[in-house]
């Protein structure tokens, strides 16, 4: 049953995703790519929407997903993709509302102790290396084509975008923009 | 108006203008909450901000759950996270129906569009790379913790490619750490 296996998936993803909605991509690739409920290059298309529309990658993922994979798994019309899309925003958010209820006191009293802090200084290089991961794997032939041709020019976008971001204080916004006029004129 | 209500349509605002996900809401979050509403302190804000960061999850949703449980309870909470969530969800249901895969993979101009997208997302994701290993104080001397952790997520092996493992290993990992720190100082006394 597709909606059993979304709400496993989400509650993991609200249950581990440490670190902000980009050191999530790598757990959600896995719990959504992985059993082919999405395409890699749709998993992508997924990201490249979240960014264009307001709100969290986190909750944004989860309302497409939630609606497109049970149409992959038979269940089509608009809705069980509606159930799937409540399902799956509902199941994120639902640890979040546990742990902070109940861990908000602890945290606050024991911010200064050695402990609480060891455990959050051993997750950053963690959420570095998730964040690395999300990004390897989205390296990919779905994503850069297979063509020379389509290669390098992928790798070119890729690059340019990457120079454009890090470096000048263009809005990424601007840069999905510009990406997608490039991709129409060379595509 | 209904302090719930209240919640709720603060929220929602800040849910439908902020992009980029959580941290472009930390100040608008502020702006609205303390120096506006005055529902909380400043410090108290920080306080709730440092719990949200720490736990794990959407971001927004913990920020906005701890803010509506500290005004109003249970029931503050469910307001506020519900007025965080709703533009993005209703904005990407109606995404969703009408950009289907089918839509992306068969309409020419579409396809093309998100052929030249797709590798800049990949750059949008190296780019936090690199500023979070500076924010979290990675040397070239401790770079091979995330290398290793990114390579082994990115093999697909069993068992270690699972990014909760590490998730978990690096939580224990910095416990064990301090403790020994602690130890030691304690011994030295």
């Amino acid at each position: 049953m597709i909606y059993l296996k979304l709400i496993w998936s989400y509650l993991k993803i609200g249950l581990f995703g440490f670190g902000g909605g980009y050191a999530m991509l790598a757990l959600i690739e896995r719990e959504i790519v992985g059993p082919g409920w999405v395409s890699e290059q749709m998993f992508t298309d997924i990201v490249a929407i979240s960014q264009m529309t307001p709100g969290p990658i986190g909750i944004n993922s989860a309302t497409y997903i939630g609606y497109v994979a049970p149409d992959m798994a038979g269940y089509h019309g608009i809705l069980w993709g509606i159930l799937g899309s409540v399902i799956c925003t509902v199941v994120v958010m639902l640890p979040s509302f546990l742990l902070v209820s109940y861990t908000s006191h602890f945290i606050t009293r024991h911010k200064e102790s050695a402990y609480v802090k060891g455990v959050f200084t051993g997750l950053r290089p963690v959420v570095v290396g998730l964040i690395a991961s999300a990004a390897l794997l989205l390296m990919n032939e779905a994503n850069f084509g297979s063509v020379t041709r389509d290669v390098l020019v992928s790798i070119s976008i890729c690059v340019i975008s990457f120079c454009l971001v890090y470096f000048t204080k263009i809005h990424p916004i601007a840069v999905i923009v510009l990406a997608g006029i490039a991709g129409f004129i060379l595509f | 108006m209904n302090i719930y209500l209240q919640l709720f349509t603060t929220f929602f605002k800040i849910g439908a203008f902020t992009f980029g996900g959580g941290w472009a809401m930390i100040s608008i979050i502020e702006k609205e909450i303390v120096d506006k509403r005055k529902w909380i302190e400043r410090e108290e804000y920080l306080d709730q901000l440092a719990v949200a960061q720490s736990l794990p999850g959407v971001f927004a949703v913990n920020i906005s759950v701890a803010i509506g449980d500290r005004l109003k309870g249970m029931r503050g909470s469910l307001a506020a996270a519900l007025g965080t969530i709703l533009p993005s969800f209703l904005i990407i249901l109606a995404i969703a129906v009408f950009l289907t895969p089918d839509v992306i993979k068969n309409n020419g101009v579409v396809s093309a569009v998100f052929k030249g997208i797709r590798p800049a997302v990949v750059a949008l994701i190296v780019a936090p790379v690199i500023s979070s290993a500076k924010a979290a104080g990675i040397s070239w001397k401790t770079a091979a913790i995330p290398a290793v952790v990114a390579l082994l997520i990115w093999s697909r092996l069993p068992v270690v490619s699972n990014p909760i493992l590490y998730i978990v290993l690096g939580g224990i990992g910095g416990y064990i750490w301090f403790k020994r720190d602690q130890i030691r100082k304690e011994a030295g006394r």
